[in-house]
């Protein structure tokens, strides 16, 4: 708002008294908000009231004590250190990290994958195109819980550890899951790797820098020499100066299973795959609607300019089609998140199976569901405020 | 805008203010207040609504499954039908829900069943933090490990390292958990809800062993394909005392419970069964015997059920070694510790009948 609004409007009409009338608007008004207001304070109170009476009659136990109490219930993987003579609250922890874990690896490869598919589904290749189409109506119309199950039976369908797939030496597949040969982490490695996250923020200002002194003498500089030299070789040099340690640790079966080496289990592959394939669906159906709905006009004219098909897409397209792919985008890594919880269909143990166990072990089943709302809510609210910030941050800026 | 938004929180003001003036009168009388308050006894909500709402397992063979016709049958749906006998005179006057080792806490806890007949463990909080009450032991158990024949496994301590099925929700997975500790041998738990799911993951080799109650080991390789593929392993890592559960202090409801199962306890060792109980009702000399059928005494009424309760339950299920034998003893189980304390070993013990 400027200083330059028309004075006229800024006058307002002369106050009314109100009149304690029906017939007057205001108090009608006043009269319907108090009612509203006052029934739903009076339903919640009524809710909270007769819930704590019932349990108390019942001796069913409330508050947060539970928490620090001794777990007991086994976990089968976890991203920290358990045991299950750790707590409830520890319990929780690894659950959370559990369902992080899986949302943010599908969120990151469903947007990789469905931007390619929304690509495809533009392609003059006839092949090309008309995969696409038909992937993105299968695995829309099926229902998510039976991709799940259908990917979690694949995989047990493999063949036990004593036979396991070893395509490449120190690779297992069974239907343990995947062993992949790792190496004995050390403090050296810590800190390349942070080495390499200072590496990026390096390249991303070194960018910014280089696109600012081109605007200033149109000169273009490559970034990915700086790129190469930030985020490979100094991490490399780190390690290296603190002794380069390197002990491989290949997996090997030792009784009933493999040891050593990582391992990714079936249930969160089958979980992972699941909610990548399926959502992918939808991503490529919003890039397309996206990239469509960018001018005929803004591609011929770019062309016009000489840029070749691949730079007018990176360039001049996908920029644009971004203000449109972005807030529905939103929505999808939500569902990610959320469909997440479907984990307890097979036995991945996400923050939704673990708080259900601590709640039937405690009987305090509205706490347990309180802890479930809470960390969806959090994880759910963090997404929208991030996509909101970069949605504004690449939107229209209008002169 | 923003005279607007200062008028409602004005409003919200004056609301509450109103409903906090109120509140003092409400809080009086809390008990008149909520409105399913459950003092109100459980056998009058049952008799008011016609049927009997029994929580079973998901389908556990022998103890609760759905035959071809969908008719339940097993020893736990025996249990509820004989409380519908008990309280309506009619075996069909009883639902079934099913419900997950994981979900039917919160059944009962909520109301959506009036008891839990379902293979389910008396421990301590259970009976306490939970808010429920056990009726009595209608089962001795003890939980075990099932594995393939092929493993070669011959005792649950060669399972180190092994990766093993375990429904969530239960006792078996805590115990797991206690034993591996204590016996220093490492497990990787495969934590699956639905029992269908948790016993294809096994058959499918995700898991070398399954562990849970003897009792649905038993059930779970009777209903294999080939059971003799698979063995349970001698070792018993827990005592699992099975029983029927209801909400904590409803005593009167308890008590028909537990008078149900005493008296089908009772009447085997009195010898009374399906097919000679009307006859014993005429001709047995025996007092007691006399008084469980209903026949003199008032044991019935005292319960708050019609006197000749007991005589139209054993007529419809029999008695408790006419249902072990008709459910239980197909599945490969022995009465063993279910014995009556009348065997060497048995625990099955029922206080007098006066
Ligand atoms: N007795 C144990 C375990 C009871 C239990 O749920 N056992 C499983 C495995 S035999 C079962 O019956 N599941 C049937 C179902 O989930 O429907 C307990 O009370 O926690």
């Amino acid at each position: 708002m400027s200083g330059a609004t028309d004075p006229r409007l800024l006058r307002k009409a002369p106050p009314r008294p109100l009149r304690l009338s029906w017939a007057d608007e205001r108090f009608r008004n006043i009269v319907w908000q108090v009612l509203v207001v006052g029934g739903v304070v009076g339903i919640i109170y009524w809710l909270w009231s007769n819930t704590t009476y019932n349990l108390e009659v019942r001796r069913i136990a409330t508050g947060w004590d539970f928490l620090w109490r001794e777990a007991g219930l086994p976990i089968g993987e976890s991203l920290i250190e358990y045991d299950p003579s750790m707590s409830y609250f520890r319990a929780l922890q690894v659950g959370v990290l559990n369902t992080l874990k899986v949302a943010l690896i599908g969120i990151v490869l469903a947007t990789i994958l469905g931007t390619l598919l929304g690509i495809a589904r533009l392609s003059k290749n006839w092949m090309l195109n008309k995969f696409a189409a038909a992937y993105v109506e299968i695995v829309r119309d099926l229902p998510l819980l039976l991709q799940l199950l259908f990917w979690y039976a694949l995989l047990q369908g493999l063949p036990g550890p004593r036979q396991a797939l070893n395509p490449i030496d120190g690779v297992f597949l069974s239907n343990r899951g995947l062993k992949l040969p790792f190496f004995v982490w050390e403090s050296a490695h810590s800190w390349a790797l942070l080495t390499a996250v200072a590496g990026v923020v390096a390249t991303v200002l070194y960018r910014r820098w280089a696109r600012a002194a081109q605007a200033r003498d149109g000169q273009a500089r490559a970034v990915w020499p700086a790129a190469l030299a930030f985020i490979i070789g100094a991490p490399i040099a780190v390690w290296a100066a603190m002794g380069a340690p390197f002990t491989p640790d290949v997996p090997a079966l030792r009784g009933f299973n493999f040891r050593g080496g990582i391992d990714v289990s079936p249930e969160f592959f089958a979980l992972l795959l699941g909610l990548t394939l399926y959502t992918a669906g939808f991503i490529a159906e919003i890039v397309r609607a996206g990239i469509q709905a960018v001018n005929q006009g803004q591609w011929e004219a770019a062309e016009a300019l000489g840029l070749p098909r691949g730079r007018v897409m990176s360039l001049i397209v996908l920029p644009q089609a971004m203000r449109v792919i972005i807030p529905p985008m939103t929505s999808q890594f939500l569902n990610i998140t959320k469909n997440s919880s479907l984990a307890v269909a097979i036995g991945y143990q996400d923050i939704v199976s673990i708080a259900n166990t601590t709640l039937n072990q405690t009987g305090q089943a509205i706490e347990g569901i309180a802890i479930i709302m809470l960390v969806y809510l959090t994880i759910s609210l963090s997404i929208s405020l991030f996509m909101n910030w970069y949605n504004k941050r690449i939107a229209l800026v209008e002169r | 805008m923003m005279p607007m938004r200062r008028s409602l929180a004005t409003l919200v003001g004056v609301a509450t203010t109103l409903f906090a003036a109120a509140l003092p009168a409400q809080a009086q009388a809390p008990a008149a207040a909520p409105a399913a308050a459950p003092a109100a006894s459980t056998l009058d909500a049952i008799r008011a609504r016609g049927t009997l709402v029994c929580g079973v397992s998901t389908g556990l063979a022998g103890f609760a499954l759905p035959d071809s016709q969908g008719n339940w049958r097993g020893f736990d749906v025996d249990y509820c039908r004989a409380l519908a006998i008990a309280i309506f005179n009619d075996p069909t006057k009883v639902r079934f829900v099913p419900t997950t080792a994981q979900v039917r806490f919160t059944a009962l806890q909520s109301g959506e069943v009036d008891i839990l007949s379902r293979n389910t463990t008396w421990t301590l909080s259970r009976d306490t933090s939970l808010g429920f009450d056990f009726a009595g032991i209608n089962f001795f158990d003890g939980q075990g490990f099932m594995v393939k024949r092929s493993l070669n496994v011959q005792n649950a301590r060669q399972l180190d390292g092994a990766t093993v099925c375990v429904q969530p929700g239960t006792t078996t997975e805590q115990n797991l958990a206690d034993w591996a500790r204590g016996a220093r041998v490492n497990i990787r738990p495969v934590v699956i809800e639905r029992l269908e799911d948790n016993v294809a993951a096994y058959n499918a080799g995700r898991c070398d062993a399954y562990t849970t109650d003897v009792s649905g080991l038993a059930a779970i390789r009777a209903t294999q394909q080939n059971p003799n593929d698979h063995v349970i392993l001698p070792d018993v890592i827990s005592k699992e005392p099975l029983g029927p559960l209801y909400r904590h202090g409803d005593q009167r409801f308890g008590d028909l419970v537990r008078w149900l199962h005493f008296g089908l306890i009772g009447a085997e060792e009195f010898g009374i069964t399906a097919a000679n109980a009307q006859q014993m009702l005429a001709s047995d000399p025996r007092p007691e015997v006399q008084r469980i059928l209903g026949r003199t005494g008032e044991l019935g009424r005292m319960l708050g059920v019609d006197n000749a309760w007991m005589l139209n339950v054993i007529r419809g299920v029999g008695n408790y070694g006419e249902i072990f034998e008709r459910n239980l003893t197909p599945i490969g189980l022995q009465r063993g510790r279910n014995a009556l304390w009348t065997t060497p070993g048995g625990l099955q013990y029922a206080p007098p009948f006066r």
